[in-house]
């Protein structure tokens, strides 16, 4: 039996005093993502026009490796982030969500280390 | 994850019809969310049919005229019919809303009332808020001051200031729009909704009040405030026209302006 009140529920324990960073960079990264996607969907095509050789070649633009890897970083960071408030909103288990929310964050880092190093292999090669 | 559909003791049955013993061409059909928790029964939907010639214009009125003439166990909130009290706020033809300022004309065919969604229901139309109400009662919602106050004059607000409350402080507290957010609904124990959010603006948008950094505090946490992912459905809502996802945007505002 319990008997503590709804307001102490309410309150639960108090705020967690973070939140407005997840938000700014989801939005940020969101923002970014325009044009950082379009790009990388016309790179793309080009690619898929492009022979081994060319395609190659075209990594070795400082240029196309920055915009690539602030690509890889804004996607994964904000996929991350995205996928969090899903967990979050609809995981109402603790450890479930926390197992959720770990997860995602350490396999999008990982995803992004590889895409980075890809890339930079690419370039230095 | 979620429970999507409803436990099976919640599930609505097909309840009782009762035919008006007048007739005329306004005729309606009101079906209507009945609950008694002491008969251990699951909810039902009851029809009742009403000659609207003999009826007054709004929602509220086919209610009290149902529970005066046809069945005086139906059980619902009112008190002020005229929009300014809240008790009265129910889901009607698939929209939270006050039934004292729902015209029945509005609704274009049957008439389907429910009490406010993913709350527990008490009895019939009348449902738990005590939970909300303790939400709204954990945003401190009067004014903080340290400063003592003249003692021969109010604290001055120049008009500018006031009109920064325009659009807030007529809230009602219904929690029509509460009820209607997802948001609400899946965190509902940690959210706070955008009815207690909408309040907790009113006094942080307050010149007079001098709590505006502990408000802020308070309110900064993933469940308590970011739940809100402008789903716009509590401005849609609002029976008193309000908005309150643009007062839960400015205090995402103030959240980056503190930066």
């Amino acid at each position: 039996m319990k008997y503590e009140s709804s307001l102490k529920r309410a309150q639960g324990l108090g705020s967690a005093k973070s939140g407005v960073h997840h938000w700014l960079v989801q939005r940020i990264t969101a923002m970014a993502l325009i044009p950082l996607g379009l790009w990388f969907m016309g790179f793309s095509l080009l690619l898929l026009t492009s022979s081994y050789e060319e395609a190659h070649t075209s990594f070795s633009s400082l240029w196309i490796v920055t915009l690539s890897i602030s690509f890889v970083i804004a996607l994964f960071y904000h996929a991350s982030l995205g996928m969090q408030v899903i967990w979050e909103d609809y995981v109402p288990h603790e450890l479930t969500r926390w197992s959720l929310i770990m997860g995602t964050h350490l396999f999008c880092s990982f995803l992004a280390i590889l895409s980075i190093i890809s890339i930079l292999k690419i370039f230095l090669t | 994850m979620v429970q999507l559909r409803l436990p099976p003791n919640s599930r609505i049955k097909k309840g009782k019809t009762f035919s008006s013993p007048t007739k005329s061409a306004h005729m309606k059909l009101f079906h209507i969310y009945r609950y008694d928790p002491d008969d251990k029964e699951n909810p039902r939907l009851d029809t009742y049919e009403l000659n609207l010639e003999e009826c007054g214009p709004m929602v509220l009125d086919a209610l009290i005229k149902i529970k005066n003439e046809v069945d005086p166990t139906l059980t619902f909130r009112r008190s002020c019919r005229e929009g300014i009290c809240g008790s009265c706020a129910m889901n009607i033809d698939g929209t939270n809303t006050l039934a004292c300022i729902k015209h029945i004309e509005e609704c274009k065919s049957d008439v389907k009332i429910t009490p406010l969604p993913h709350l527990y229901v008490i009895k019939d139309l009348v449902p738990d808020l005590s939970f909300a109400y303790s939400q709204y009662d954990s945003i401190k919602p009067w004014i903080q001051s340290d400063e003592t106050p003249p003692p021969d004059r109010e604290r001055l607000q120049s008009i500018q200031e006031r009109e920064k409350l325009d659009g807030l402080w007529e809230c009602i507290l219904c929690f029509c729009c509460t009820t209607s957010c997802p948001s609400y609904w899946w965190s509902g124990d940690k959210y706070l909704g955008p009815a207690t959010l909408l309040q907790s603006y009113r006094w942080i948008a307050d010149s007079r009040d001098e709590a505006t950094g502990e408000r802020l505090n308070a309110l900064e946490d993933p469940f308590k405030l970011y739940r809100c992912h402008t789903i716009m459905n509590c401005t849609n809502t609002c029976p008193k026209s309000l908005n309150p996802a643009k007062a839960i945007g400015k205090i995402k505002e103030k959240m980056v302006e503190r930066l």
